[in-house]
């Protein structure tokens, strides 16, 4: 197989692991409507916290992007 | 692999290269160095200029400084409590090189220092090193501890302590590669849309009125990356200041990656 | 405003530095590129250029702010205390007040009752007296009434008898005995007494 073909494939195959980080941010954010609107109170506590988690969420995904990044170009 | 076969050139900006002509040549000095020197004395003007009037009334720009400065000594603060003193003029110092950094590469034309995983990575292993420092000073050998988590049997431990191990040994790892792969991937579908905008002008009529739309996602795209490049800071402080409470206050918590 | 100034002209300068090369055409990932020396130079006059940043926020800049927000805090907190001293004394002064009024209030009532008092002793006085005139006047007057009583009670025998004397006369032509007449006058006149 052409080596360039195969890298593509692989690429796209790394990118699948952005499902799990889609569902990890949606979860996130879910947990975070929901404590907010049960204790509107809790929002300033709570956000920051939010924030933090979408951003360690987030990175997962980034994760498998710089994989396929590494997989096309280095 | 030749240049036309990327017809989307999306990672040559983050090519380095000597800046000042010869002397930056003789230097070695990149154009990602101009921008942290220039990152640096925005921060230190943004402090001195503002907090020049030692106004008790602030002004707009003594307010933005003094704001700067409580959102980051709370945040230590939070984290570290009485030890904060010590460690807030490196996390204020951290902090606001990567924000610094991370806003000043949205400006277009310039360079995103953070975008570099070297950067990153030397960042991170700084934090890393300053917190096994600090763990070993604090703790001694009572450090060594932590890599058995307390109350776990003991026949578990060949399993346990490998992986203690190599979580902690992830931690500059996972905390560069946040900073760099959010940079890079915000950069890199800036140029992608950037670059549909100028494949769609090139197809007739109809295509140049297309693409706006594109131009129309970069436009939102920069308000994200306004909102990531804050937050990717922000997490990389946050996380150094729960790294060195773990190693300067004796309680041992759950270990965040 | 001269911070958006400065950053204005580092900007600029940052640009027309940086224009002086075109990036080259990446293939492959320009950050792991380890054959770019830039690369690793890069970490040495990043590392020069953050640890004077370091130094410099944790020994001027940053002690600068927190003297700044310091002495605001110690303001603040002294003009707390002003204020708090200031109501203390309000109070205080309020409540004298309230004293001083109640107390002023105690004392009209009892200068309007002893005058009212002091009124009526005097009004009962008056009465007295006044009544005390009237009674004697009262009394002379009827002293006097029975002195004329009594006098005219007195008189009236004789005019009786020089009446009778005088109707004798004219009846019988002749005088009669004055003792006769009187006897019978003074048993047809009630007594004095009466």
């Amino acid at each position: 197989m052409d080596v360039v073909a195969a890298k593509q494939i692989g690429a796209g195959l790394a990118a699948i692991a952005l499902a799990g980080a889609g569902v990890g941010i949606g979860s996130v954010f879910a947990s975070l409507v929901a404590t907010i609107g049960r204790n509107p109170a809790s929002r300033p506590h709570v956000f920051t916290l939010g924030m933090l988690g979408f951003a360690l969420t987030e990175a997962t995904g980034l994760f498998a992007l710089l994989i396929a990044f590494l997989i096309l170009f280095a | 692999m030749a240049a036309e076969k990327h017809s989307i050139d999306a990672l040559g900006q983050f090519v380095l290269y000597p800046v000042f002509g010869n002397v930056g040549r003789s230097l070695h000095i990149a154009q990602s160095n101009v921008l942290m020197a220039i990152a640096a004395i925005l921060i230190l003007g943004l402090l001195y200029l503002g907090m020049r009037p030692r106004a008790v009334v602030p002004g707009r720009l003594q307010a933005a400084a003094e704001l700067l400065y409580e959102f980051v000594y709370n945040m230590v603060d939070d984290q570290l409590g009485r030890k904060a003193h010590a460690y807030f003029p490196f996390v204020f110092a951290l902090f606001c090189f990567i924000l610094f950094g991370n806003y000043l590469g949205l400006i277009p034309g310039s360079f995103t220092y953070t975008s570099h995983i070297a950067v990153t990575l030397t960042l991170a292993l700084v934090v890393f090193v300053l917190g096994l420092i600090v763990s070993l000073r604090v703790q001694g050998l009572h450090f060594f501890a932590h890599f058995l988590p307390e109350g776990s049997p003991i026949f578990l431990a060949p399993l346990l302590v490998p992986i203690e191990i190599i979580s902690y040994l992830s931690r500059p790892i996972s905390l560069s590669i946040r900073l760099f792969a959010n940079m890079v991937a915000g950069h890199v579908l800036f140029e992608v849309f950037a670059a549909f905008t100028i494949m769609l002008g090139s197809l007739g009529v109809i295509g140049k009125f297309i693409a706006v739309a594109p131009v129309a996602v970069n436009v939102a795209m920069f308000a994200l990356e306004l909102l990531v490049g804050a937050l990717q800071a922000y997490v990389f402080a946050i996380l150094t200041c729960i790294y060195l409470r773990e190693a300067a206050v004796e309680t041992h918590d759950e270990a965040l990656v | 405003m001269r911070l958006p100034l400065l950053a204005a002209i580092m900007t600029a300068a940052g640009a027309i530095a940086l224009g002086a090369a075109t990036p080259a055409f990446a293939v492959g990932m320009p950050q792991l590129d380890a054959s770019n020396p830039l690369l690793w130079w890069q970490l040495v006059w990043g590392a020069v250029i953050f640890v004077v940043l370091y130094v410099l926020l944790s020994r001027s800049a940053l002690p600068k702010v927190a003297g700044v927000l310091a002495t605001r805090a110690a303001r603040i907190e002294s003009d707390l205390d002003a204020a708090r001293d200031a109501k203390r004394e309000a109070d205080e002064a309020g409540r004298t007040m309230h004293e001083e009024r109640r107390r002023a209030a105690a004392e009209a009532q009892d200068l309007v009752a002893k005058t009212v008092a002091e009124a009526r002793e005097s009004a009962a006085a008056t009465l007295r007296e006044l009544n005390a005139k009237l009674d004697a006047e009262a009394d002379a007057a009827e002293a006097r009434l029975a002195a004329a009583r009594d006098a005219a009670l007195a008189s009236l025998p004789g005019v009786a008898v020089s009446t009778a004397t005088a109707l004798v006369e004219k009846l019988t032509g002749r005088a009669p005995e004055p003792a006769r007449i009187e006897s019978a006058v003074s048993a047809h006149l009630p007594s004095k007494a009466a």
